[in-house]
């Protein structure tokens, strides 16, 4: 039997989506009270927990205390529920130690860390429900953590996963797209700049291909980030209703 | 834009798993009408006024066909009358799942712009999704999908006022249940069978229909004549306890009732199972993957011997058969029986177009007519079609559709007509067709890997390479040779020695591996030399200019550069890439006429002489090492200029020349082939042929022994010894057949991986090892040679599949497989230009001998035109006469004459057309005379043109 075909020839992808359209985004901010941020985000049918704590001093090793900015510590882990086999996630392992380090280096280039030396910003991502693009909707929930947490950005970090099919970017990839043999990159975005905070690809892929599916990569991020920025005014406008009243 | 979720559950192997996925709903999917004003389409795909002429529906419409109407029914689809279709992704999906081959076909059809088939995604429409119900099965879902899309189809067109066009959808469906459903909702609805006839002006469509399953009942009686065939699982049991095997038919040529299995075995090499008489091959057909059971030890048969060939009228019942295979059932020797088995089950029909002829039924209303195909190990096949008048006379193809247990043929539908029968473009397409071999134009992609004009040697190609341009090189090739692989040249060294050069062209240079190019080379694999015409490895710049080392131009080449004593003892050897400038391109005659002038002493004639001198010791010491020389008759038609036809045969002769080449040859691949096996001992590309098991020279020691002559077959030296004393007085002709026949006993030879073998002997050449290296423009083997020496030179770079043994091993059998269909297609070719010549010859008289005896023929080869032909004994038509075969001889005693092997006969050769499907050369004994057997020898004789050759 063959395999999966990713994009008809009418242009309509597995799920049914057009090559450029990004899965449905939802995302509520500010869900645990305990913690100084908190978002939730669902892309699809991934769907990851964010919360940040901090800035508060430097816990643990004071060793690593930077005198001229703050230390992010990102942790990213995923529930044994999150995928169709139900199987225990270690701490620590390989995977989501390199997720973590990603996401650290995402929000170190977005945070503006300058304004807290000698503290500590810690950022905790759990994901639900796994559904492909794992390290966007995680990069995607932090933004709206951090902003929740009060802590200054440069601009909303905006993640998005594109692959690269019969010569056509697709963007925003689902489980079975990503499992389907495509050579898929990501990419975290501060939009309004367009400056890349992170790019990150380890499949084969022609020289020639790699400006375009960048391109397709920014438009996505910054469909995802217009998504944000609207849950964001739209969380504040609640907000400020409560607060006014 | 609506979005919106559904959940599916799947389970996958192993466990049952829920896997959850989204699927999005739209609402800018298009209908992709013309007529459509409510859609935002951009372009439209169905026309407006979509009319196929119909008794049915008078009104334009667009057709909806079910997966079923696709699958069993694409030829009718690829039809360019059908237009204006529209595919549901639901069926496309499902046709996908089913059959990968009818999918692309499908893609093709949609992608034709003139065909005017829009696929309309209904999946994701949001008015045409629907849900599985509970305990709906998948297919009911998708019929249901396939009927709601319909639906949806026909109230969008009557909602956007295409009204005013009577624009409607028809829905096309062989299953009964769901077109009642259809109807019920007022859908228009028809079986494809009936639309399809209701089609004014197309009445040949109709051919074109496959059977469904309830039509063929009405064919045939309800008798059933084969046995059922058993499931696929209980096969499976069978074969894993052993008491089936499994293998693929082979049908036989001769005898329409006999075939035999090969079945591969783990512990030997495998064995060959008889199947004998209709009942026992049980409706499989040639190539089939088979089950087969083995009959007890007493019902074992031996091979019969009699050329049978199904030639009666359509026999719906099966009491003639039975008195056709009481013709098989003779009591054989118990030594002569072999395995006999019967087929059981078949597990995997290998069914693919044939070519053939219209045989037409008697009755001349009939719809029902038989096929024969041109190759006579498928059997006839009943189609049905109403345009048998203008099929008479004509080659067409047709495909099976299915093999009922009641009927006495398979029943197939006609695919498409290739032109009138006889003529030569037909047939030459007939027997390539027929043979496998890839004749369409090279593809745009595989032309865009040619080198651009005006090439010429760059500064680049010269590092690496020797530049031998000064050297004095010359080819020698048939007359017309346009595609000169090789040339030679011989000097003198200062030393005493000569040098001795071997130039190849230097193909792989122009083809470089996984391109475009090189795969459809692979896939060629040789280039297939034709009666006038020839079917081109590579696109013809390169094989008759850039590669074809022509003379007095610079190209590029593989050297193989000797040095020699004046014993032909090689001294040296070494490789290089080069570039030569050819002096002269001779032919074989002229390179001879050269030599043989003793006046002549220019540079390139002292060389030629050279190589002359040592070609014949290296012959000499090839003989004296064993090596065989066989012989076959080839012939050569002179051709008219004009018109192409045939104006004369002539059996090819050899000259001195020739074997000059083929020595070197010789020498270069064989110095080749232990170079890149040194290097290489996993993943050289060789060539070998192994020695024949002993039975099969059995027909020549028997053949000899009738003569009183005695044959050594212990190995090649002793049978080349025998071979050559055997002689009889009075009797020149002897030795030739005694080579034909012992050429005949011969196996294959075979390209071969060094990893996956261990027996690398060339038993034909007697050397240890061998391989092709010389003619990369015609052969790919030579290809992958030149490219694993160039490695081995450190010439060019290596790739991961040339020293992958496995991929080697598959492109080995792929080679051999068109090695040895080009040669069954240039037999062919050759066969029908016999055929053409005869046919403006008349009728002939000449001399011929018995070179096989069959229960009930002799066959008779005729040298002058290197034909071999059968002469019947027993014809339905007239009262048999009396005939006594004896095996031990084997004799044929017909009347009061006994033929013998070898014995001198006289035959009328004359072209069979009387049957036009089928023309064959008919011989007919004229000496000598039997009563009521031979026939009087024509008035007329037309003078033969040319003294008969002597040999």
């Amino acid at each position: 039997m063959a395999g999966l075909e990713l994009l008809s020839d009418q242009g309509y992808r597995l799920d049914g989506r057009k090559a450029t359209e990004l899965r449905k985004v939802q995302a509520r901010m500010g869900v645990f009270a305990q913690a100084d941020g908190s978002a939730y985000l669902e892309q699809g049918n991934t769907k990851a927990l964010a919360v940040v704590y901090g800035p508060h001093e430097m816990r643990g090793s004071r060793s690593r205390t930077l005198h001229d900015r703050a230390v992010i510590n990102c942790q990213y882990s995923m529930a044994t529920f999150s995928t169709a086999e139900r199987k225990r996630r270690p701490h620590g392992d390989r995977k989501s130690t390199e997720m973590s380090l990603h996401l650290k280096q995402t929000f170190e280039a977005a945070v503006m860390t300058q304004l807290y030396p000698r503290s500590q910003i810690d950022i905790y991502v759990k994901i639900l429900q796994s559904d492909g693009g794992n390290y966007s909707v995680c990069v995607n929930a932090a933004t709206l953590a951090v902003i929740d947490a009060g802590i200054p950005m440069r601009d909303y970090v905006c993640a998005c996963t594109v692959g690269f099919v019969d010569e056509t970017p697709l963007a925003d990839l689902c489980f079975a797209e990503e499992s389907g043999g495509v050579s898929s990159l990501a990419l975290a975005l501060l939009p309004r700049g367009g400056q890349i905070a992170l790019l990150q690809m380890d499949a084969r892929l022609h020289q020639d291909h790699l400006e375009t599916l960048i391109e397709a990569a920014m438009t996505a991020c910054k469909g995802v980030s217009k998504v944000l920025d609207e849950v964001v005014r739209q969380h504040l406008q609640e907000r400020s209703v409560l607060s006014g009243e | 834009m609506l979005k919106s979720k559904t959940f599916v559950k799947k389970t996958r192997s192993g466990g049952v798993m829920k896997i959850v996925r989204e699927h999005y709903l739209r609402d800018d999917i298009w209908c992709g009408s013309e007529a459509c004003t409510e859609c935002k389409h951009e372009s439209t795909v169905l026309q407006k006024d979509a009319c196929i002429e119909s008794n049915l529906c008078s009104y334009p419409h667009y057709l909806v066909p079910d997966t079923n109407v696709v699958l069993h029914q694409i030829d009718i689809l690829e039809d360019p009358v059908i237009r204006n279709v529209i595919i549901l992704q639901t069926v496309l999906q499902e046709v996908r799942h089913r059959s990968a081959p009818i999918y692309k076909r499908l893609k093709d059809i949609i992608h034709e712009k003139e065909k005017h088939v829009y696929t309309f995604t209904n999946e994701h429409h949001k008015e045409t999704f629907i849900e599985r119900e509970p305990g709906e099965s998948a297919n009911d879902r998708n019929d249901r999908a396939i009927r709601v899309a319909a639906k949806w189809y026909s109230q969008h067109l009557k909602a956007s006022e295409a009204e005013a066009d009577g624009l409607k959808v028809v829905l096309l469906t062989n299953d009964q249940g769901n077109k009642q459903k259809a109807e019920e909702s007022g859908l228009l609805v028809y079986k494809c069978e009936e639309y399809i006839k209701s089609l004014i002006a197309n009445p040949e469509l109709v051919d074109r229909l496959a059977l469904s399953n309830d039509e063929k009942n009405e064919i045939t009686s309800s008798k059933v004549l084969f046995p059922e065939h058993l499931p696929l699982s209980r096969i499976q049991a069978g074969i894993k306890s052993g008491t089936f095997l499994q293998g693929t038919l082979r049908a036989s040529r001769d005898n329409y009732l006999e075939a035999t299995v090969f079945v591969q075995r783990e512990q030997d090499d495998g064995t060959e199972v008889l199947i004998q008489g209709l009942q026992n091959l049980n409706r499989a057909v040639h190539q089939d993957v088979v089950a087969v059971q083995l009959l007890p030890r007493n019902q074992w048969v031996a091979p019969s011997s009699v050329v049978l060939q199904d030639e009666g009228p359509a026999k719906d019942d099966g009491v003639e058969d039975e008195d056709e295979e009481n013709v098989l059932k003779t009591s054989a020797a118990e030594s002569a029986r072999k395995l006999t088995g019967k087929v059981v089950g078949i597990i995997k029909r290998n069914w693919r177009p044939f070519c053939g002829m219209l045989n037409v039924s008697h009755i001349k209303e009939s719809t029902r007519h038989l096929f024969t195909p041109a190759d006579r190990r498928i059997p006839r096949i009943r189609i049905e079609t109403r345009q048998a008048s203008s099929l008479v006379g004509q080659r067409i193809m047709v495909a099976i559709d299915g093999w009922p247990k009641d009927s006495r043929y398979p029943n197939g539908h006609f695919v498409r007509s290739l032109g009138g029968a006889g003529e030569k473009d037909t047939e030459q397409e007939v027997l390539l067709l027929e043979h496998d071999v890839p004749h369409q134009a090279f593809s745009q992609a595989v032309l865009s890997f040619l080198p651009k004009m005006p090439w010429s040697i760059t500064p680049e190609d010269m590092v690496k390479r020797e530049d031998l341009r000064s050297l004095t090189v010359c080819s020698v090739d048939p007359p017309g040779c346009t595609d000169i692989d090789d040339a030679l040249h011989c000097r003198e060294l200062e030393n005493g020695n000569l040098e001795v050069g071997v130039h190849i062209a230097d193909v792989s240079h122009f083809i470089r591996s996984g391109n475009a190019l090189d795969k459809e080379a692979a896939n060629r694999g040789t280039t297939v030399y034709l009666c006038g015409k020839r079917i081109d490895m590579v696109p013809e710049l390169l094989s008759s200019n850039l590669c074809s080392l022509r003379s007095n131009v610079d190209r590029l080449a593989f050297s193989c550069i000797w040095e020699m004593n004046h014993k032909a003892e090689i001294l040296k050897t070494r490789f290089t890439k080069s570039v030569i400038n050819s002096k002269a391109s001779l032919t074989y005659a002229e390179a001879q006429m050269r030599i043989d002038d003793t006046n002549n002493n220019d540079d390139i004639t002292v060389s030629l002489r050279g190589l002359n001198k040592l070609a014949k010791i290296l012959k000499r010491q090839r003989i004296a090492k064993g090596a065989l020389t066989l012989s076959s008759l080839e012939v050569r038609f002179h051709m008219d200029s004009e018109t192409h036809d045939p104006i004369d045969l002539q059996t090819k002769e050899l000259m001195e020349t020739n074997s000059m080449v083929e020595e070197f040859m010789l020498l270069a691949n064989i110095s080749v082939a232990q170079k890149i096996h040194d290097e290489f001992p996993e993943c050289a590309l060789l060539r070998k042929h192994p020695a024949p098991p002993p039975s099969n020279y059995d027909i020549l020691l028997k053949a000899a022994k009738s003569k009183d002559v005695e044959i050594h077959t212990d190995s090649a030296k002793a049978l080349a010894d025998s071979l050559d004393v055997a002689k009889v007085d009075g009797f020149p002709y002897f030795n030739t057949l005694l080579r034909i026949l012992a050429t005949r006993c011969m196996m294959q030879a075979v390209y071969f991986c060094s990893g996956m073998d261990s027996d690398f002997h060339h038993y034909g050449l007697a050397s240890p090892i061998y391989t092709h290296f010389t003619s990369p423009i015609r052969r790919y083997a030579d290809i992958i040679v030149h490219r694993l020496l160039a490695v081995a030179i450190g010439a060019d770079s290596t790739y991961a599949d040339l020293t992958d043994k496995h991929k080697q091993s598959a492109l080995c059998n792929n080679l051999n497989y068109r090695h040895k269909m080009s040669q069954y297609a240039q037999r062919a070719s050759v066969a029908f230009h016999t055929q053409l010549f005869f046919k403006s010859r008349g009728v002939l008289n000449e001399e011929g001998f018995v070179l096989f005896v069959r229960k009930n023929a002799i066959i008779v080869l005729i040298p002058k035109f290197g034909l071999e032909g059968t002469v019947f004994f027993d014809s339905k038509d007239k009262a048999a006469p009396n005939i006594a075969f004896d095996e031990e001889g084997p004799t044929l005693k017909v009347e009061h004459h006994t033929f013998h092997i070898f014995d001198k006969v006289k035959v009328t050769i004359s072209l069979d057309d009387s049957n036009i499907q089928h023309q064959k050369i008919r011989m007919a004994l004229t000496e000598p005379v039997i009563a009521g057997v031979s026939v009087a020898i024509p008035d007329a004789e037309p003078q033969a043109k040319k003294p008969k050759l002597d040999r």
